[in-house]
């Protein structure tokens, strides 16, 4: 508290301006803002939104998963629910969730702009997001389609399912991404305050660098994909449809040429989150910055050379199949990068086991734990084993959705003083933070025990003596919607009546928290001139002052 | 992609220069800033089309003699004359940019409505293509009726050929409605020679779609 205190004074006093949520509290002011935070906290209600959605139709699927035979609703039911989950955990939540609503908030404040470099494509960022929403939404309302999120061909462009709005809907969120990215990657470039060079740059801002990058190079691919199912639907030309002498598995490659790189999509930004945490909880610099600046890059450059190992069974060449999966296992060098000097930059540092703190702990037990089934299953011979079976479904749920939801979570707590100015119970946090983790892992190591046992995904009915393990995965789940649930409490709580916090409750170093919180609407009275590397817990000093530029 | 705002407090460059954003410190960082911007839309771009030529090489592999014989019967002397009035085209939008630097807005105004109407021909042509595929049944999938080749994989062949020249018409729509906005803008006066980034960007856009022809032209209509 002293600190921040000493560098308020230092830092040109108390703000000048308004805090952005003061400045315009009509309706239009916040749908017409071109601020990036207004922004930022519009995609995390809305993000928010559909990760209730996706969550009511998971807890769906596990109730009827309780029952090995018929239960609660037909197969048909039972196909479209775990599709329309995958299409919302996957495009409406995961993919803009920690790039469009954290980063939107913070990179410009971690950069020391005053904004992103495009304002206005990135307020059309978010109505393109809400345009996809509606379409996904009438897709939803009219039944739904039943060809999981990846919509393989022939039976995506044959099924009577309602299909095309979900395609539409993949198509239109794409251009939502692309702008995202587009616009991150500009601001990096160009709008650094001074004394900010590359290697001062905060690894947050790394991590979401890479992240852009894939966003703008992969998505274009998808909405072209989908575009043609959905032309195929329509028209018939062909493309895909081995009757007509196209290719269903050209369709694949398409498909998980944006979809594996959408991966590290989701979980760079994950990584950009927990960089930023674990120094600030540790209270130490960053162990190895340069490393994990490098290796973020790095995922996101072999990223994009992994898709094949989805189809080890698709009638791929051996050759294929052996440069695929040792590709693949790049991927967990640079994340073994990572985590080491994650751990690394606890060693030895003061740390303080906050809401934030439990959850750099979740993700890292579920990002290792993943990662590593994740180069088991990078392993053609074991793959061919575990292929569509729950062992897979509980692999990427740990990898992609724990991983990103430990960081979504940590961020969430992180900022929310940030964003809002008030600090939530700490005590209800760590209990919402242990009822996550427990019930993340009751749900899903039951499945990775299912799927080596055999018991394939997307099926309705099971055999009997497979109950004991669904029953433990269904009652994790409810553990998970509890904990969730407690969250979403406990955050309007203090939204509302949350005790007012200082400028820089947790004492971080990060560049984020030099301005007021909540930042006035135009971030800075002066841009600050840093001085430092982010997150120098060697000196008292403030990472920075303000001086004419 | 510039925000006109003067706000109080701000850095005294700010307010002097009616194109310069909030957010950016300099003009140069600001025409930085879009260019770049663009640069990333146009990569965006050539991987939209990557998939449609991977797709292109993927059958053209698989049904090499009816691909071969499918782009003799396209309508080579339309292909041609497109690409030269492309290129023509692309060359008007380049001198527009000279002469807008060089403060000549009305030659600059009147290669903008050359450019245009050289899309508007392009398009034009493509139409009479259209036109003859059509009356040929030179067309994709269980459509295809042309009696010239009875091979398989010809229907797929058009089923690409109308894909990508699709694309590539709409692309030439869009480029057509950012160079009809810039043309009223520089007729307006709101480019000089100290700024006219906007122009840039429409003719980097529109030289894209030039290049995307070069590389479809071979592909559909010569080999």
């Amino acid at each position: 508290m002293r600190q921040s205190e000493e560098d308020r004074n230092k830092l040109g006093g108390h703000p000048s301006q308004e805090s952005y949520l003061a400045d315009g509290t009509t309706v239009m002011s916040w749908l017409n803002t071109r601020d990036h935070k207004r922004i930022g906290v519009m995609f995390l209600v809305a993000v928010t939104f559909f990760f209730f959605v996706g969550g009511v139709f998971a807890l769906a699927l596990r109730l009827k998963l309780l029952y090995p035979g018929p239960f609660l609703y037909d197969a048909l039911t039972y196909n479209r629910l775990f599709t329309l989950h995958g299409v919302t955990m996957i495009f409406l939540f995961m993919i803009p969730a920690i790039p469009s609503a954290f980063g939107n908030f913070v990179l410009p404040l971690m950069v020391g702009a005053r904004d992103v470099a495009f304002p206005r494509l990135n307020l059309a960022s978010f109505y393109i997001y809400l345009t996809g929403a509606a379409l996904a939404i009438w897709g939803m309302v009219h039944g739904g389609a039943d060809t999981g999120w990846t919509f393989y061909t022939p039976y995506s462009t044959t099924t009577p399912t309602m299909v095309f709005p979900l395609l539409l809907a993949v198509f239109v969120l794409g251009f939502s991404s692309i702008l995202t990215g587009i616009n991150f990657i500009v601001t990096t470039h160009t709008l650094r305050a001074p004394g900010i060079t590359w290697m001062r740059l905060p690894l947050f801002v790394w991590s979401i660098y890479g992240t852009s990058i894939i966003q703008v190079l992969a998505t274009p691919v998808i909405g072209l994909t989908v575009l043609l199912v959905a032309l195929e639907r329509v028209l018939g030309f062909g493309i895909f449809d081995p009757a007509r002498g196209g290719d269903p598995v050209l369709f694949q490659h398409f498909f998980w040429f944006y979809s594996h790189p959408a991966v590290y999509i989701m979980v760079l930004p994950a990584m950009a989150v927990i960089s930023e945490c674990v120094a600030t909880f540790s209270r130490k610099n960053p162990f190895g910055y340069k490393a994990i600046a490098y290796s973020s890059l790095g995922i996101a450059f072999v990223g994009f050379f992994t898709w094949g190992h989805h189809l080890f069974v698709a009638g791929q060449s051996v050759f294929d199949n052996g440069a695929f999966g040792v590709l693949s296992m790049f991927v967990g060098i640079f994340t073994a990068v990572k985590v080491f000097n994650w751990i690394g930059t606890m060693y030895r540092g003061a740390i303080s086991f906050k809401t934030p703190f439990a959850y750099i702990c979740g993700f890292l037990f579920f990002l290792v734990f993943g990662g590593m089934t994740g180069v088991a299953l990078a392993t053609v011979a074991l793959d061919v084993h575990w292929h569509d079976t729950y062992f897979i479904v509980a692999h990427f749920h740990f990898i992609m959705v724990g991983a990103t939801i430990m960081a979504f979570l940590a961020g969430l707590h992180y900022w929310f003083p940030k964003m809002f100015g008030r600090t939530y119970h700490e005590g209800w946090g760590l209990v919402a933070a242990s009822l996550i983790i427990l019930g993340f892992n009751a749900t899903f190591i039951p499945q990775f025990l299912l799927g080596n046992n055999g018991m394939p995904r997307r099926y309705y009915q099971y055999p009997d003596h497979f109950q004991a393990l669904n029953v433990a995965s269904t009652a994790g789940a409810t553990l998970l919607g509890f904990g969730f649930l407690i969250i979403f409490i406990y955050l309007v709580i203090a939204l509302r009546w949350g005790p007012r916090c200082e400028q820089n409750p947790w004492r971080s170093k990060g560049f984020e928290w030099l301005t007021p919180s909540p930042p006035p609407t135009h971030n800075f009275d002066q841009i600050p001139h840093i001085t430092q590397a982010p997150h120098d817990y060697r000196t008292h000093a403030p990472s920075g002052v303000y001086a004419d530029v | 992609m510039s925000e006109a705002a003067a706000l109080p407090g701000e850095h005294p460059a700010h307010g002097a220069d009616p194109h310069l954003a909030h957010h950016f410190a300099s003009l140069d960082r600001q025409v930085d800033a879009s260019r770049l911007g663009m640069w990333l839309f146009l990569c965006t771009e050539v991987l939209l089309f990557a998939g449609l030529f991977v797709g292109y090489s993927v059958y053209r592999f698989s049904f090499p003699a009816a691909f071969a014989a499918s782009s003799q019967a396209s309508e080579t002397w339309a292909g041609t004359v497109n690409t030269l009035v492309l290129i023509t085209s692309s060359l008007t939008v380049a001198l527009a940019i000279h002469f807008v630097r060089a403060g000549s807005q009305r030659a600059a105004v009147i290669c903008l409505f050359i450019t245009l109407f050289f899309a508007l021909a392009f398009l034009g042509i493509k139409a009479i293509e259209y036109t003859a595929h059509f009356h040929e049944h030179q067309l994709p999938g269980h459509y295809y009726r042309f009696e010239g080749v009875r091979l398989p994989g010809a229907p797929m062949y058009w089923a690409l050929y109308f894909l990508m020249t699709g694309l590539h018409a709409l692309h030439v729509l869009i480029g057509m409605s950012v160079l009809g906005i810039i043309t009223w803008r520089t007729a307006h006066g709101y480019y000089s020679p100290h700024y006219y980034v906007g122009i840039e960007l429409a003719g980097l856009y529109w030289h894209l779609v030039d290049l995307i022809w070069i590389f479809l032209f071979p592909l559909l209509y010569l080999i």
